[in-house]
């Protein structure tokens, strides 16, 4: 099964990673960015970083990758400009002429300028548009407030006057009684600043006037209906108008400070009725003015940032292209000469001669006179793991890769995956009518697979989306588990004929379990209908699901260790097949494979012995009589054979493989390179700790150490065999959790709301029957049995043969600057 | 309630521990300066730190870069980290994060009226202000005459009131009791800051005591140095000590008396954890005074990271941004001024 390299089958490219090489590019400097770009269309490389001690700006080429920063900056700008403008860049560039980076460099440099300027000229006269607005609001204001404040505050000193006239009252303040007896003429020119303050700020700017001239002002404000851009900072904001009436030189250079502080515009404002009405239309007419300088300059504007807007999206690529080739030509280190570069890469075997085409067309492309030289380097370096996938066997592979990538040409779990993985699911989510609700959902979206690929999806939206296919094969094969079951929202059909089971009489109608009897020939596929609602059903169907759990655990821990084989084999290591493979598989199957025997024995002929009393009893008193638990002629004995292999297999795993691992490595001390265990030619694929051994010297063998892990495995595989076979017993209790509780919605909603015969009831009944399927049994449900067969992947599966301690095939490619985005 | 931190600290805390502990993850190495004193332009700066957190704050200036721009933008992303941390607490932390603040509002208050006394902008003054330290009417400071006024008109709506009340006189100011007033401000906020850390208590109380001590006891060092040779009084000196620290009492009449710096230095060595500072220096040099407290300040801070359910770590978090802000601004004048053999001269690493 796993021998892909056997020459009658057609080679299985998922099972063992692509085979890689490292590859040494020597590339002329002339042609080094053309060869870079081509590769990068190709996409088949890893670029090894040759320069890891230099830091980002003592490399060879810091100074193109800064000047791709500054045009990415301009860019962004530009793209700012245009969401400000309102304009989106279009999603298809116009015209695909091809322009070089240099030209492109001045070009952004020479629009950034002129959008700059364009910007500053309009900034100017916004912000004196901005101001005349503003002034405009408060000549009106003002003008409104100003009568009755004048009237007011002419009232104000009538009274004091009569004050000071009559005797003098206690209540007058010091200050003012100062001011007016000593300069009355002066007094009765108020002072008075108009201006406008954010409304925020407004409580506090009172506040503080009033201490600065301690309480010696007079202050209106009145708040503006509409919030006002602010020509200084260019925003939005809620405003007051405001008038201070104050007295006296100090108070004023006070007030304007205190005005200068709040931000608060002060505009020039007169008392005259007339002026003020002359002001008001010359403010108008400017503002008119301004305003189609403004909107010429707008349109102006628009025009220029429509073009960069059809070209954007092209530069853009283009520069995110330029930053990542200089980033790879970064990672190559320079010759003695100073002539060329020297690459190292890891890439696929297959793709040497794409790779080849790629370099002649470069050096072809750039004149240059030498072409690129590319050369197998022969390493002991651990390659990267590569595999082929497509859009469908993608997101089974992710499923294995976030254990752990596999190490390099090991055998891959991903290929078994496919099948197994949506297959334990089903076990546990057997139910038709919701597998077809799930089939309905993930082919909304793989038929929109086109559109949804190309936007941005929300995080769980993507995150289903990516695992569309794995959804696909999980809701077929729960449909599938769901006719074995035959459950469709819980209900029992007679699709495939009528029951086997029918009542003797007629008494049995109520009585489901006494009474029926066989007439017809074996209901043809599934669970027969008759089960269902039966008092015998739950014992029946638990004991059912229980036997076929550990047959399919047994069987896929057995595909695991068979799997240890051919990785045992592919990397010639004796020691694994013979040490660990066989005993594995004796231990195993002298235990649990015999129970699979058992139970289907069982089922054949209908025998009523105990299985967990054998198997108890195998062990405790294995000479005891089996009695009525015998199944098959001479099981004593065989049970007797199975108890001793099981029994010697375990030292069998133990004991000689650090002994042998000691020796070997004695052995090679010796200086015998060529040891009976090693059969392959190619050392590359040698066991783990012994890939640096071979060219340096000597390495360090701890024997202790060796021993203690091999003790550890051992006990983890004896306890595993156990624990992991019960660990399969989840697939029934999921699948029991999941068909009871659809009963339970059945039941206890839909039916209960049916029996009240209200169309009320019955309309409420439904909606909640539909959100509990949805919610409960097709999200909820479907996410744990999920889970549970990660599990059963992860650790029972997977831990008998899978490493995972690999990395992975990151390769060098323009296609990954699209997926990225922004 | 010592020691029953861990039971309910996570329900207001927790989230804007776990937020801080990310901050300082973010913070430079090392290897980090190790690379940043080797670069040659500010250009190459920005890029080395367009890899760090700093990276979307400068990403988008455009090339020749000034040091303001780079220390602004740095400054610009402790703020906002600041602020979001300080939308998300609940009592006590929201008074604790505002304490943080205090000390930028008296330098910033300081600096306004130094300023205006020397008859700058006060737009320009403004702009040198440290974000963290603002507040409403802090431009209107340049109106007032002598502190009287300062605190009548202004000062009295900011948190800063309370710590007026020993500074209140009708001198007109000048540059001396301008100096005068910071120390007493400080004085009087690292007093109230202990006291407010004393009453949250715990493990809060025990790091913030050992923190503010050391800053109370540097702070009084430095008085001392700065104001030997002047016009200074010993008991107008002794007044602007902070009455808690290590060095109180008995530290401080000692400090009150010295005349020169080696007096100093034998006053200090009687205090074991400022022993090892001073044995850094040699013999009548201050020069490097500073450094040295600030590595040893450092220390401190890294170390109140260890603990866990305390106040402490955004304190820390704060000064130790602060401190690398200030490393970046030293490394970027290094570098603008071309004197890069003496960009170690002023580098405290922080891990």
């Amino acid at each position: 099964m796993g021998d892909s390299r056997g020459g009658c089958c057609p080679p299985m490219d998922l099972f063992r990673s692509e085979p890689m090489q490292l590859v040494q590019l020597i590339i002329p400097m002339e042609s080094a960015r053309l060869t870079v770009a081509y590769l990068g269309d190709l996409g088949l490389l890893q670029f090894k970083d040759l320069n890891s001690e230099k830091s980002p700006f003592q490399r060879t080429y810091a100074g193109q990758i800064k000047k791709c920063g500054e045009m990415a900056r301009t860019l962004r700008f530009f793209k700012e400009q245009m969401l400000k403008a309102g304009l989106s860049p279009s999603a298809t560039s116009v015209a695909q002429t091809d322009i070089d980076v240099d030209d492109l460099e001045v070009k952004l440099g020479e629009l950034e300028a002129e959008l700059i300027e364009m910007n500053a000229n309009g900034e100017k006269l916004q912000r004196s548009y901005n101001e005349l607005v503003e002034y405009k609001i408060v000549l009106k204001k003002a003008g409104d407030f100003f009568p009755s404040a004048q009237q007011s505050a002419t009232a104000q000193r009538r009274e004091m006057e009569s004050n000071q006239m009559g005797e003098e009252s206690i209540e007058t303040p010091l200050l003012q009684e100062q001011e007016t007896s000593t300069d009355l003429s002066k007094q009765v020119k108020l002072g008075f600043i108009t201006g406008l303050v954010p409304r925020g700020k407004s409580m506090v700017f009172e506040r503080i006037l009033f201490r600065a001239t301690r309480g010696n002002l007079f202050l209106k404000q009145v708040p503006i209906e509409a919030p006002v851009t602010d020509p200084v900072s260019g925003e939005k904001m809620e405003k007051n108008v405001f008038t201070v009436f104050y007295s006296g030189e100090r108070a004023k250079n006070k007030i304007l400070k205190i005005c200068d502080a709040f931000g608060a515009n002060r505009y020039p404002f007169s008392e005259d009725r007339g002026k003020q009405a002359v002001m008001i239309s010359e403010v108008s007419g400017k503002i008119s003015d301004l305003k189609s300088t403004i909107d010429a300059g707008k349109l102006h504007q628009d025009h220029l940032l429509r073009t960069i807007g059809d070209q954007f999206e092209q530069w853009n690529l283009k520069v995110k292209k330029e930053k990542l080739i200089h980033h790879t030509l970064n990672m190559l280190s320079l010759d003695v000469t100073k002539k060329c570069l020297v690459a190292e890469a890891w890439s696929p075997v297959f793709a040497k001669k794409q790779i080849q085409e790629a370099l002649q067309r470069a050096s072809v492309d750039s004149n240059s006179q030498v072409g690129a030289i590319l050369q197998v380097l022969h390493t002991r370096e651990l390659p990267p793991t590569y595999f082929r996938t497509n859009k469908f066997t993608a997101a089974f592979q992710e499923i294995v890769d976030a254990y752990g990538v596999a190490k390099y040409q090991e055998a891959n779990p991903g290929v078994y995956t496919i099948v197994t993985f949506p297959f334990l699911f089903a076990v546990m989510f057997g139910d038709w009518g919701h597998g077809i609700c799930l089939l309905l959902a993930t082919l909304i979206l793989i038929v929109r697979e086109k559109k949804l690929s190309s936007q941005k999806l929300g995080d769980i939206t993507e995150m289903t989306f990516g695992g569309r296919y794995v959804i696909l094969m999980m809701s077929l094969f729960s449909i599938y588990a769901g006719f074995v079951y035959n459950e469709c929202f819980s209900v029992a059909l007679d699709l495939f004929g009528p029951s086997a089971y029918a009542c003797r009489d007629l008494s049995c109608r109520d009585a489901y379990s006494i009474g029926l009897i066989k007439v017809r020939n074996t209901y043809p596929f599934g669970v027969d209908p008759a089960w269902h609602g039966s008092r015998t059903e739950l014992p029946f169907l638990n004991s059912l699901k229980m036997k076929m759990s550990i047959l399919l655990g047994v069987a896929q821990m057995n595909l695991g260790i068979i799997l240890s084989y051919c990785n045992a084999t592919f990397f010639g290591n004796c020691l694994n097949i013979w040490f660990q493979f066989i005993p594995q598989m004796i231990f195993l199957n002298s235990l649990f494979g015999y129970l699979s025997l058992l139970i289907i024995l069982k089922w054949f002929t209908g025998s009523q012995a105990d299985l967990y009393h054998i198997m108890i009893y195998m062990f405790l008193s294995p000479t005891d009589e089996l009695g009525d638990n015998q199944l098959f002629q001479g099981q004593k004995t065989v049970q007797h054979v199975l108890l001793l292999l099981a029994l010697v297999s375990v030292p069998w795993m133990l004991l000689p493989k650090p002994f042998l691992l000691k020796r070997q490595h004695e052995n090679r001390q010796r200086g015998q390179s060529c040891t009976p265990v090693q059969v392959t030619d190619d050392t590359l694929h040698s066991e783990a700790n012994h890939s640096h051994g071979h060219g340096h010297g000597h390495e360090e063998f701890e024997f202790g150490e060796v021993f203690v892990h091999q003790l550890i495995h051992t006990i983890e595989f004896v306890l595993g065999a156990v624990s992991n076979t019960a660990s399969y017993l989840r697939l029934w209790a999921l699948s029991l959790a999941h068909s009871q509780l659809s009963i339970v919605f059945y039941e206890k909603v839909l039916l209960l709301a049916w029996g009240y015969d209200n169309i009320v009831i019955l309309v409420v009944g439904i909606i909640i029957f539909i959100f509990a399927t949805v919610g409960v049994l097709l999200i909820m449900e479907t996410l744990s049995a999920f889970l549970h067969a990660l599990r059963l992947h992860w650790v029972e599966f997977q831990n008998k043969f899978y490493e995972g301690d690999g990395y992975k095939f990151y390769s060098f490619s323009f296609a990954l600057i699209h997926d990225e985005g922004d | 309630m010592y020691g029953f931190e861990a039971m309910t600290f996570n329900i207001h805390g927790g989230y804007l521990e776990a937020i801080v502990r990310g901050h300082r993850a973010g913070l430079l190495t090392a290897a980090d300066y190790n690379n940043l004193c080797q670069c040659e332009t500010l250009d190459d700066i920005k890029m080395h730190l367009s890899a760090t957190e700093y990276g979307p704050y400068l990403q988008n200036e455009p090339s020749p870069l000034h040091t303001t721009t780079i220390v602004e933008k740095c400054t610009l992303k402790l703020v906002d980290e600041y602020k979001h941390m300080l939308c998300q607490a609940t009592e006590p932390l929201s008074t604790f994060l505002e304490y943080i603040t205090y000390g930028h509002m008296i330098d910033n208050v300081v600096l306004i009226v130094t300023g205006t006394l020397h008859e700058r902008d006060v737009q320009e003054l403004l702009e040198k202000c440290h974000p963290l330290g603002m507040f409403d009417s802090i431009a209107t400071l340049a109106v007032a005459q002598n502190m009287r006024e300062l605190y009548r008109l202004f000062l009295v709506d900011t948190p800063l009131a309370p710590y007026f009340s020993e500074c209140i006189t009708s001198e007109d100011l000048d540059d001396m009791n301008i100096e005068i007033m910071r120390n007493t401000l400080y004085k009087a906020y690292l007093e109230d800051f202990y006291k407010f850390c004393q009453k949250l208590g715990g493990a809060t109380a025990e790091i913030m005591s050992d923190l503010l001590a050391f800053e109370a006891d540097r702070r009084a060092v430095n008085i001392t140095i700065n104001s030997i040779g002047t016009e200074l009084t010993r008991d107008d000196r002794r007044k602007l000590y902070s009455n808690f620290g290590l060095l109180y009492p008995y530290g401080h009449e000692e400090l009150a008396v010295c005349e020169d710096i080696d007096q100093v230095r034998g006053a200090m060595e009687k205090y074991p954890p400022y022993q090892s500072i001073f044995s850094k220096l040699s013999y009548g040099e201050s020069q490097m005074l500073d450094k040295a407290f600030y590595e040893e300040e450092v220390k401190r801070l890294c170390l109140a990271f260890e603990q866990q359910f305390h106040y402490g770590v955004f304190f820390a978090y704060m000064r130790l941004r602060e401190q690398e802000i200030r490393n970046l601004m030293w490394i970027s004048e290094c570098v603008a001024q071309n004197q890069k053999s003496r960009v170690h001269d002023s580098v405290v690493f922080i891990f």
